[in-house]
């Protein structure tokens, strides 16, 4: 449990998938104009990554190494495999939500299918090999990436939503605005890298 | 008349005409996809705090960008529309397989710094982006200029934001590659802030060079200069 919480906290705050990776940057900035877009796009992003990790994992260890089922190192495949996880994934999670509720699904509407390109649904399944987690850590580490996405998004698209009536030089509101705001939140979240793990993992 | 024109474009179309080479330079400024189309801002720019790894994925870049929209390009009447995005998106991950084991097997140092940046080239949303408006619609040719063109726009924000952080955070200029050049002093570290160095003894380095939201600051400022330079850009929301 300990290395769960553990896990779940670095993905989410110090190791910021967006502020300190860059990654699902394209629809960060394309979606978070208003808040409550940000809000159907951000669940979107937890619920597919907390799906499809614990997938990539059994796939990455019982299909592709070389303990695995077949028993040769298919590793080269990966990179198709996983993009192939998640296209499909997002599918027929499209398809689910539509069909039990289809007031989430209006909500979330084109988001869905657009997380198929968000580099930190890929990005998360390719650190959690890099880093070698095992299924618990890459179960916590979805959830804490996607919450970390999700909080990131909340949080730049309500300073976007204020910032419209601020006096910003008219060379930089917009997008340069975003890029600027988007660096300060970085720095604040890094501040809670002061959060001590081993407070967690000893329990 | 406009039947002669068409005629006459079909007849000797130029390999390298005007809109060829507007293909290739318009990418570079005033449709930059960084910081004018905003695509592709993924992933990549967390490898910019050195100029080394940042020129190999420009490079990888360009090279995917170019050969996926040609390839598209080739197939793009034998698509169906429905599957499409599956097919861009095998292509896609075809030719970063086949970078990231050239890589693997030439250079693994980088390799090993890049990590998954790499593999992350396939959810570049400029790739994609390029592939889905301008190679299913145009000739072959005309799409891997298109694909050269804004594979090295790309590139160049991302070396433009990799020197900058790399002089000012850790006072050195391709740090880890033959050409390394510390311009720093005398010592062997690569550090503006050594004591025995003449120059530049009075600058320390700046740490927040090295943090990941220096990258956003410095596009930041980038775009704010372009569209002081190009008021057309600026966005009126």
């Amino acid at each position: 449990m300990g290395e769960f919480i553990n896990t779940f906290i670095r993905a989410a705050f110090v190791e910021n998938l967006v502020l300190a990776y860059f990654l699902g940057m394209c629809s960060y900035l394309a979606v978070s104009k208003t808040v409550k877009t940000a809000f159907g796009l951000g669940l979107a992003v937890i619920f597919v990554l907390f799906v499809t990790m614990p997938i990539n994992w059994l796939i990455n260890e019982y299909l592709l190494s070389e303990n695995g089922v077949f028993g040769v190192d298919l590793v080269f495949l990966r990179l198709i495999l996983f993009i192939a996880v998640i296209a499909s994934m997002v599918q027929l999670v499209e398809m689910v939500v539509e069909k039990f509720s289809p007031a989430l699904y209006n909500s979330l509407g084109i988001f869905l299918p657009l997380i198929t390109v968000n580099c930190a649904i890929l990005g998360g399944s390719l650190f959690m090999v890099a880093r070698e987690y095992n299924f618990t850590e890459s179960v916590a580490f979805g959830l804490g990436g996607g919450f970390g996405w999700f909080l990131a998004i909340i949080a730049i698209a309500a300073i976007r939503e204020k910032i419209k009536y601020s006096n910003v030089p008219p060379a930089l509101r917009g997008l340069g605005m975003a890029f600027i705001l988007t660096g300060l939140m970085g720095i604040a979240f890094m501040s809670l890298m002061g959060i001590d793990p081993a407070a967690f993992s000893g329990s | 008349m406009a039947e002669n024109t068409v005629q006459d474009v079909q007849a000797k179309e130029p390999l390298f005409g005007k809109k060829e080479r507007k293909l290739l330079t318009d990418p570079l400024d005033d449709n930059n996809p960084i910081t004018v189309q905003v695509l592709g801002i993924c992933s990549a720019l967390a490898v910019t705090s050195l100029v080394l790894p940042s020129l190999v994925i420009s490079i990888a870049v360009v090279f995917v960008c170019a050969f996926s929209s040609l390839i598209t390009s080739l197939v793009r009447n034998a698509i169906p529309s429905q599957v499409r995005m599956i097919v861009q998106l095998v292509i896609i991950a075809s030719l970063v397989t086949i970078v990231e084991l050239t890589l693997k097997a030439f250079n693994y140092p980088v390799y090993k710094q890049l990590s998954v940046y790499i593999g992350l080239i396939i959810t570049n949303c400029i790739v994609m982006g390029r592939l889905e408006a301008f190679a299913m619609a145009n000739k072959p040719w005309r799409s891997f200029l298109d694909g050269v063109g804004n594979g090295l726009g790309y590139g160049a924000i991302l070396l433009i934001v990799a020197v900058v952080r790399e002089v000012f955070g850790k006072g050195s200029l391709f740090a880890g590659s033959p050409l390394e050049m510390k311009f720093i002093g005398a010592t062997n570290e690569y550090m503006i802030n050594t004591t025995t160095s003449d120059w530049f003894g009075w600058y320390s380095n700046n740490n927040l060079m090295v943090l990941p939201a220096a990258a956003m600051f410095v596009i930041g400022i980038l775009i704010w200069i372009q569209r002081s330079r190009n008021p057309k850009l600026v966005d009126i929301s």
